[in-house]
């Protein structure tokens, strides 16, 4: 080693510091970041097994309509034609294969509508609001309304 | 909700009516800010060779050190789950730019700051290194790395080494809170913060918040420590804090007049808004007592020859109203972006909490770390000369 290199060998251990935090940084990311990321995004490219492989909870609009065209026909119309059943009924695809063992809970007629119907000065005048201390007499809306075809001519 | 509901006025989106970016938001510019001015004003001396600044060298950096250990805190805190931060270094995302504050921070903190201080601070951890037993022994000599060589060609080198390093640290300081400034600056949905101005702002008003602390941190530990305050050194680091305010209240009234000028569909909306919710943080405590006040003491300390205990009590006072004005300026940018609807037909009121996970008190907290960290670095590595400490007996 020549003076000089001596002078600086503080410098050559800094370096070799720098580069040792900068290896284990190499081999964490080796070991920590998952198989697959990135393939296809920013994101693991298994996660989308992941998830195809998770139960499916929700049968659809169309699975309804093929046992319910009943009710199908009472929504033409009404503004609530186009919300999805399963969005007041829940989830079921469990009914929706098997019919006779699993059936779906009658939505609370008072605390799912006014989820929505609420009145908020943040919502557009137009939507249909209430203020369930002045509307209604503190029973479920559904004793005036429809659910399924709410509008009262 | 139905409590905050009761300060809206006018009309809201629904996911305007609560404030996203709390306090440590706010202290999150102003904490980076701190340690990008205290590097500036520490450059000075080191490549534009200000030797007038040199007892606030050492200072400013350890300064500098403690504030950036906390910067990432706040945010930290904001966002919950701090055991995944490590994952924007495994998986960085490049397009984001709040994702790349990491690396920001990391180059910051590693490439800059903790070298420069190591290569400054060598030949007096050697130092200490031979002269200390014990634990301390052992502590000070992992901070040489074993390399107890203070000759004066190696303390030469460093030299050269540092100034480099400070060389490629002042645009890094830039980078730093232009950085901060452009996250803002960037969000074009929101009128109070998108200008390209804002990068630029930002780094003014840190520089001259870093200038501020550091002059308040010398004035401090000279009257605790008990020795003469270096005027030459106040009265050039006062002039530094009035330079870089009077371009930064420029670049702030530029931003203004090109707003009132242009007075885009957004401009009724946010002057109704200064004029209201935002008139004492904005116009009362910002500009008046933040930035006029201070920028008239020390406007008045050059013009009047004054005494050197006069200058000192005006340097000290424009400091601290500089630093509650830039704090208030954060506030204003990042609390004021919030309280209006991008409709611009309503508004809301940000409600504080006090012992809450973004509340007060953990801000309160976070400021208060940064000085405690500072006492731990000035205990490790004192910034003042040691009288005889150069006279240690060699390692043996």
């Amino acid at each position: 080693m020549t003076a000089l290199d001596k002078d600086k060998s503080h410098l050559y251990r800094l370096a070799l510091l720098f580069a040792a935090g900068f290896l284990a940084f190499l081999v964490l990311r080796a070991v920590m970041v998952p198989k697959g990321f990135g393939r296809y995004g920013h994101f693991r490219a298994g996660a989308l097994t992941d998830i195809r492989s998770l139960p499916v909870s929700y049968a659809g609009r169309a699975a309804c309509a093929d046992c319910h065209s009943d009710i199908v026909d009472m929504r033409k119309g009404s503004l609530h034609a186009q919300i999805g059943c399963e969005a007041c009924h829940g989830p079921l695809e469990a009914h929706a294969t098997d019919p006779d063992t699993t059936k779906p809970q009658l939505p609370d007629g008072r605390a799912l509508c006014l989820g929505c119907h609420l009145e908020n000065v943040a919502k557009p005048a137009s939507f249909p609001q209430v203020d369930p201390k002045e509307h209604g007499d503190a029973g479920p809306c559904t004793s005036c309304h429809n659910p399924h075809h709410p509008e009262i001519s | 909700m139905e409590a905050i509901l009761h300060g809206v006025q006018g009309y809201m989106y629904p996911n305007e009516v609560e404030l996203q970016w709390s306090i440590l938001i706010v202290l999150y510019p102003f904490i980076t800010g701190l340690v990008a001015g205290a590097f500036i004003l520490a450059s000075l001396e080191r490549v534009f060779k200000v030797e007038a600044v040199k007892p606030t060298y050492r200072l400013a950096l350890l300064t500098a050190l403690a504030f950036l250990i906390v910067a990432p805190l706040p945010l930290q805190l904001h966002l919950g789950h701090p055991e995944r931060a490590f994952e924007m270094f495994l998986t960085p995302h490049t397009t984001s730019a709040m994702a790349m504050f990491g690396f920001v921070y990391l180059w910051y903190l590693m490439a800059v700051l903790v070298v420069e201080i190591w290569l400054e601070y060598r030949r007096d951890i050697v130092l200490a290194w031979r002269a200390s037993t014990g634990v301390k022994r052992h502590l000070y000599g992992v901070l040489a790395l074993g390399s107890d060589n203070i000759s004066p060609r190696a303390l030469a080198i460093d030299d050269k080494v540092g100034k480099f390093v400070t060389i490629v640290g002042i645009p890094s300081a830039f980078l730093l809170h232009g950085y901060v400034g452009f996250i803002f600056g960037s969000v074009k949905a929101n009128p109070w913060w998108s200008s390209p101005l804002m990068p630029v702002v930002f780094l003014f008003s840190a520089m001259v918040s870093g200038i501020a602390l550091v002059l308040l941190m010398y004035v401090f530990f000279s009257w605790l420590r008990r020795t003469a305050v270096d005027m030459l050194c106040l009265d050039t680091v006062a002039k530094y804090l009035l330079y870089a305010f009077l371009i930064d209240f420029s670049l702030e009234m530029l931003d203004l007049v090109h707003r009132i000028y242009e007075a885009d569909e957004s401009f009724r909306a946010l002057d109704f808004m200064v004029h209201t919710k935002l008139y004492v943080s904005q116009i009362v405590i910002q500009i008046y007592i933040g930035t006029l006040v201070p920028l008239a003491l020390l406007g008045l300390a050059q013009l009047v020859k004054l005494g050197e205990r006069a200058r000192r009590a005006i340097y000290t006072i424009a400091a601290g109203l500089t630093l509650v004005g830039i704090f208030a300026m954060r506030w204003n940018v990042v609390i004021g972006g919030q309280l209006f609807s991008k409709s611009f037909l309503g508004y809301t009121t940000y409600k504080m909490g006090f012992a809450t996970r973004e509340g007060l008190l953990p801000a309160i907290v976070l400021m208060i770390l940064p000085f405690i960290l500072l006492w731990g670095l000035l205990k490790l590595l004192p910034p003042w000369e040691k009288e005889g400490a150069a006279e240690a007996k060699p390692l043996a």
